[in-house]
């Protein structure tokens, strides 16, 4: 067992070690390539990746590119601050009405352009997150876990029940980015994906550089200490009510984002889109690709986004597989893809080459999840 | 407010493998001035409103109990500032519920703890850390998947304040923050001599190193009085004895010590007084001298014969 274990891990270990032992600016050029790449894989369209003739291609890309940004969002609350939230898809159903509300031509209110809907989206959803973790997040593990899932619920059956938020009926004709191309069509529109996917993924890379800057500072230091273990931070003096209260109203704001994104590249918007079910997929892609890697949930949200569509010739049998996919990689692999790894120092290189002379922390293998399974 | 402090750490201290990187190339005179310099960055750096050998915190008729029962009984003593206060009593005698109350994991059930002259009250235990109590855990308790250096500056965060508009936007705040606390925990590292593993988790340190790791992150947050609670568990007499310059050097660098032990001869060796308890009662306090002979302490450790019970 160990001795495929050391084999499995050298590979990554060693692309890893190479990565790390560029520079900052050398690792900002190499990814420059990666980001044109991912830019333009909606038209590139590879032919082994494609996933038409069942479903557009580009689609297929945009839906993944916004469950990555949800999986972004879940990471931070999940993956960085280790609180189980069952109810994620609240805030994106937050975020999704809050668009839908304020640019649909069947809701009552006040028109706003659709971009201007997006920070707004943000806002709400972040307040809900304040409103729904003052009293909760004293809290720990399974019962926060119980009463997310309740939020949930409730947000879901609130979007059933106010007659103002239209039920099943919903919402058509949800506002979209304005612009028109030459032949007068319009540029953002449901039927074609690649410009969302660009909008998308736009955000993404901002969300990401802003995440990071939580990730090595205070603030991210704070809610891996809460994770690792609540009560030791606090006599370390981290205030946890507060942190936690941050990583909650922040995984909300993006949740929200991407409620409000998704609703507007539907251009449709019902309270079918909200069930438990998709809290338990936004988690299975944070948990696959590796909680508390951002890169990794990234990964796991492409693949729990790309295997349906592109099997979608298997219909019925296709969550069959993909549960057991599911099912095999955590039992392989139960810290994910890409185990969980954070910098939590801004200035860590320096420090790290002085004290051990060489620029990187050590030990990249391990995970969260592992520490049961894995070590025995 | 600067006393003596002669704590500049002698080069035979830390093995040369245990150096960083960077000490481990200099040569001696570069050392002995690179070591004071790392003294110097660890030196509490903050006011303390009680001189010298007066009384920093009082613990003052503390009962703490549990339902039915008395964990700890009125409990009195008080610890002197610069001193190193040892803290014994049989397994069960109440040493790590006293060191609860101070450090506000436990709230008294009667009685105060008062540091500086002030109540702790209910205060929340994270506003007792930056007030100045600082512990380790008895089983550790480190951050594991942070690394050696990441657990320290979690502790050294204590005294500062940015929070996510400061880190989001990188304010100039965020920067002095980052520059300091790095700065801090890496001094830290090579104080307690563990600096030749900053970068790795500290769940793969060795059991020794974890331990020093643990006292690293509870100095970290500059505190007025620090609290080790069984630091030596499960450490053999060398080690023991290396722990033993370690907390003398760390009184000497400003600190005072409160110090939870089983083992006699660490506790007689290093301390300056000591407080004995025993079924929640203090039994005894004085120097390490008047406690081995006295003869309730005795009685406490060794049991009463059963002729001196009439």
């Amino acid at each position: 067992m160990t001795s495929t274990d050391n084999t499995r891990k050298n590979t990554p270990g060693g692309i890893r070690a190479r990565w790390n032992n560029l520079s900052r600016p050398q690792q900002w050029l190499a990814l420059v390539p990666v980001v044109v790449l991912i830019y333009f894989i909606p038209v590139i369209d590879p032919p082994l990746l494609t996933t038409e003739p069942y479903t557009n291609f580009p689609i297929a890309m945009v839906h993944a590119a916004e469950l990555a940004m949800v999986a972004i969002g879940l990471n931070v609350v999940v993956g960085q601050a280790g609180l189980l939230d069952l109810g994620y898809v609240g805030f994106f159903a937050v975020g999704a009405y809050v668009a839908a509300l304020l640019t649909s031509k069947e809701s009552m209110l006040h028109k706003l352009p659709y971009l201007a809907t997006l920070p707004l989206a943000m806002v709400v959803t972040m307040l809900a997150g304040v409103l729904l973790g003052l009293p909760t997040l004293r809290l720990r593990g399974d019962y926060l876990a119980i009463v997310t899932l309740g939020f949930g619920e409730i947000v879901r059956l609130l979007a059933t029940l106010v007659p103002a938020l239209n039920g099943q009926v919903g919402f058509a004709d949800v506002g979209h980015p304005p612009g028109t191309n030459a032949d007068g069509s319009l540029i953002f529109s449901a039927r074609d994906g690649t410009p969302w996917y660009w909008l998308v993924v736009t955000l993404i890379i901002i969300l990401l550089l802003f995440v990071g800057n939580l990730e090595r500072s205070r603030v991210g230091r704070a809610w891996v200490a809460i994770r690792e273990d609540e009560d030791a931070a606090q006599i370390m003096g981290v205030p946890t009510f507060k942190f936690k209260l941050w990583a909650f109203a922040i995984g909300a704001a993006i949740g929200g984002l991407s409620g409000a994104l998704v609703a507007g590249q539907t251009g449709f918007m019902n309270n079918q889109n909200f069930s438990v079910a998709f809290s338990v997929l936004y988690l299975a892609a944070v948990i696959l690709g590796g909680s508390g890697n951002k890169v990794g949930v990234m990964v796991g949200a492409f693949i729990v986004s790309y295997i349906p569509d592109r099997f979608t010739n298997l219909s019925d049998r296709k969550y069959l597989i993909f549960g057991l996919f599911l099912v095999v990689l955590m039992i392989f692999r139960p810290q994910g893809l890409l185990g969980a790894r954070q910098r939590l120092l801004a200035r860590g290189r320096q420090a790290y080459q002085r004290l051990v002379g060489r620029g990187e922390q050590i030990s990249s293998d391990s995970s969260v999840s592992a520490e049961g399974g894995g070590q025995a | 407010m600067t006393a003596e402090r002669d704590a500049d750490i002698a080069a035979e201290d830390i093995p040369a493998e245990h150096m960083s990187a960077e000490t481990a190339q200099m040569t001696e005179t570069e050392r002995a001035a690179h070591f004071a310099e790392v003294a110097e960055v660890v030196a509490p750096d903050r006011d303390i409103s009680v001189e010298f050998g007066d009384t920093l915190l009082e613990m003052r008729d503390v009962t703490m109990r549990f339902g039915g029962l008395v964990a700890l009984d009125g409990v009195s003593f008080g610890i002197r500032r610069g001193e190193i206060l040892g803290l014994i009593g049989p397994n069960g005698a109440g040493k790590t519920t006293c060191f609860n109350t101070m450090t506000g994991v436990y709230r008294p059930s009667a009685g105060q703890v008062l540091l500086e002259g002030n109540r702790l009250g209910r205060r929340k235990r994270y506003q007792i850390t930056r007030l100045g109590i600082a512990r380790t855990f008895q089983n550790i308790r480190l951050f594991g998947e942070m690394t050696a250096l990441e657990n320290v500056v979690v502790g050294a965060d204590a005294r500062h304040k940015t929070s996510v508009p400061g880190a989001l936007l990188r304010l100039p705040r965020h920067h002095r923050e980052e520059r300091e606390v790095v700065e801090r925990a890496s001094a830290l590292l090579e104080f307690v001599g563990i600096a030749d593993r900053a970068a790795e988790k500290a769940r793969n340190l060795p059991y020794g190193y974890q331990r020093r790791l643990e006292i690293a992150r509870a100095l970290a947050t500059e505190p007025k009085l620090l609290c080790l609670d069984e630091p030596a568990a499960g450490f053999n007499p060398v080690e023991k004895n290396e722990l033993m310059q370690l907390i003398r050097r760390i009184r000497d660098d400003g600190y005072t010590v409160l110090l939870i032990e089983h083992d006699m001869r660490l506790v007689m060796g290093v301390t300056d007084r000591i407080v004995v308890l025993e079924f929640g009662k203090k039994i005894a306090e004085g120097t390490p001298a008047e406690i081995r002979d006295d003869p309730a302490v005795i009685a406490a450790y060794l049991g009463v014969p059963d002729d001196g019970v009439a």
